[in-house]
């Protein structure tokens, strides 16, 4: 009996604690970005002007970048993940689904830092020489593909992000999968459907939220993804529509600005960015959990 | 059992006092001090060849950047501090107790390119400096870069700028620079840590700059001399205010200094000095100390650590490509570190 009061006593002690630590984690936040607030106001989020010198400060290209790359990612990444996620779960020999799925989890284990310098490394100049000169001849017209191939810009961010969060999107995915009972896919089977008509109908179909939960879940890591995107994305605040050209996301200006940021409206000004990323990727998990959640069952729980 | 426990318990309290008694015997100090980061490897080659000789003194440096150091240094949870760029009065105001900046060595601010074709002996000016870093020439074969670099011919390949994207000493030694010889540049940008920059890619940190360079072709950026040597790549001759272009180099970098007159906080720039053999983009790099030093086992260890830094350790700096601090500036130094009042 007593035993059993100290173990419910303590576990709900870190429980209630880890929900302090959010708590004070926003609170910080957004006590130390208060004089940002105050100068700058409701401009805040919208201006374009990131001004050291001047202590003008607007997170409008930042957020920009933060969105863009990731949802390049998620553009590359899911198309990909999702195909792995079926081959593994519905089509794959057992002598193959072990190794590629333990292979597929291994790469989400990679340091930040090594998909940076392989993509500074490789993925750049390929970019640059091939891919880019390509684009802007055939594609040049769209607004999305103007300007010099520098290599390094939004493009080479989306694309090392994509890679990053493959293996997270694709192994959650293959989960849910699995979760979807056998009786669905023999009543489908049983009617006369073909592969393809039993994973589309029957599978994909009923882990609809959970596949919705895993993209989520990888936007979240791109949207928070710091090192590597810092080291390809250009790091210039600017809009640009063009894929090809540098920007820069939440996430770096603070690793970027943070050390030798001197001033008071400079620093509240990065803790305003601190506050707007927490805020969107709270949001975008949350949401991810509430959906994973609602498939329930093994998916559920991971 | 008990009782055993408690005498091998009592034995363990007893030898943990002996060492606790032997450690307080030899007076062990410990030194923390923290700042930037591109003073760094003469400073860890200073703690620890300082410590070889005096055991009993450790010095910890964390490098985490101007910015931190100055931060933690105002609020005196470091022994010393370390700054690239001298304190504004801002700053200095926010320090509560008398301190002052010792400058210990030089650095050199260089402008490195990826141009096979312009060889390794590219001339440039001021002005045309800042215009390439505006964006207002934006091919190698501009008429201004070739009026500087008669018998070269540059190809039409685009220029692609590469700066920090952190905020850094480094940046602000050349913006400050930059507002000297440009007067668009200074109403436009100014001078700082970080800017706001009107072209080029951002690169985190020297090797991140150099990186950028590397990678691109076509590409100019600014970079600390050691990095420029380091990664072999080929790096601009400047034209300084006597009208000579001169290499960057331990001793083109110390002539800078020695030219500059000396105020008494040592707050000072030394860009686009006098002096024909002068290099126009460096800088000092500063410790930061009280004048009065209350802990007098602390104090006189960090005292006597300056005054060997000053002395011999200038030697160490230019085999890690900084210039050691000229004669005439050195003597100052001795004289303001022995000023330090230090508690009994």
């Amino acid at each position: 009996m007593k035993g059993d009061r100290i173990f419910e006593g303590s576990t709900r002690f870190f429980a209630i604690l880890l929900i302090l630590i959010v708590g004070a984690i926003s609170f910080l936040l957004f006590k130390e970005s208060l004089p940002a607030m105050r100068k700058f106001g409701w401009q805040f989020p919208f201006s374009s002007v990131w001004d050291p010198v001047a202590e003008d400060f607007g997170a409008w290209p930042f957020i920009y970048g933060t969105v863009v790359s990731s949802v390049l990612a998620l553009l590359i990444a899911v198309p990909l993940s999702f195909g792995v996620a079926i081959f593994l779960s519905e089509l794959a020999p057992p002598y193959l689904r072990t190794p590629v799925a333990f292979i597929t989890e291994l790469l989400a284990a990679v340091p930040s830092i090594i998909y940076g310098l392989w993509g500074l490394f490789f993925l750049v100049p390929w970019l640059r020489n091939s891919v880019e000169p390509f684009l802007i001849k055939y594609f040049g017209f769209l607004p999305f593909f103007k300007g010099p191939p520098y290599g390094i810009g939004m493009l080479a961010a989306g694309m090392i992000l994509s890679i990053m969060i493959i293996p997270i999107i694709s192994s959650i995915s293959r989960e849910v999968l699995q979760a979807v009972p056998n009786h669905q896919r023999e009543a489908a089977l049983a009617l006369g459907a073909t592969r393809w008509e039993t994973t589309r109908m029957a599978v994909l179909r009923f882990g609809k939220t959970g596949l919705l939960g895993a993209v989520f879940l990888g936007l979240g890591r791109a949207l928070g993804e710091t090192m590597a995107v810092t080291m390809l994305i250009g790091n210039r605040p600017e809009v640009s529509l063009s894929l090809l050209a540098p920007g820069h996301t939440m996430a770096s200006v603070i690793a970027n600005e943070f050390t030798e940021a001197s001033g008071e409206i400079y620093l509240s000004s990065l803790m305003g960015i601190g506050l707007t990323l927490f805020a969107l990727t709270l949001a975008v998990n949350s949401g991810a959990r509430f959906l994973v959640w609602k498939v329930g069952g093994k998916a559920g729980r991971e | 059992m008990k009782n055993g426990m408690k005498k091998s318990l009592a034995g363990l309290s007893a030898a943990l006092c002996l060492i606790a008694g032997a450690s307080a015997a030899k007076a062990d100090v410990n030194l923390n001090g923290a700042g930037a980061t591109f003073p760094y490897p003469i400073y860890s080659k200073w703690f620890a060849e300082y410590n070889k000789m005096h055991p009993e003194i450790r010095i910890n440096y964390q490098s985490i950047g101007s910015g931190g150091g100055v931060k933690q240094f105002t609020e005196k949870t470091v022994d010393f501090g370390a700054s690239d760029a001298p304190l504004s009065d801002y700053e200095l105001g926010l320090v509560k107790d008398p301190s002052t900046h010792i400058p210990t060595v030089l650095g050199a601010v260089v402008l490195s390119y990826n141009l096979p074709e312009a060889g390794s002996d590219l001339k440039l000016t001021g002005p045309v400096i800042a215009d390439i870093f505006l964006g207002n020439v934006t091919k190698w074969n501009d008429p201004k870069i070739a009026a500087v670099n008669p018998g070269k011919t540059l190809p039409d390949t685009a220029i692609v700028v590469a700066h920090r994207s952190d905020g850094s000493g480094t940046t602000y030694v050349f913006t400050d620079y930059l507002s000297k010889v440009s007067h668009t540049w200074k109403g436009k940008v100014g001078t700082g840590k970080s800017v706001s920059w009107p072209a080029g890619l951002g690169g985190k940190g020297n090797e991140g700059v150099t990186g950028l360079i590397k990678q691109t072709p076509g590409s100019i950026g600014y970079i600390e001399l050691g990095y420029a040597l380091q990664n072999k790549l080929p790096y601009a001759s400047v034209q300084n205010k006597a009208g000579a272009f001169v290499m960057p180099s331990i001793e083109s970098v110390s002539a800078a200094a020695a030219g500059v007159k000396m105020p008494e906080d040592y707050r000072v720039s030394i860009t686009d000095p006098d002096g024909k053999d002068a290099y126009p983009i460096s800088a000092f790099t500063y410790l930061l100390v009280y004048k009065k030093q209350a802990d007098g086992a602390k104090g006189k260890a960090l005292v006597d650590f300056l005054k060997w830094a000053i002395n011999d350790g200038e030697k160490l700096a230019s085999a890690l490509y900084y210039s050691p601090l000229p004669d005439s500036v050195a003597a100052k130094v001795n004289q303001t570190i022995s000023q330090i009042s230090v508690a009994p």
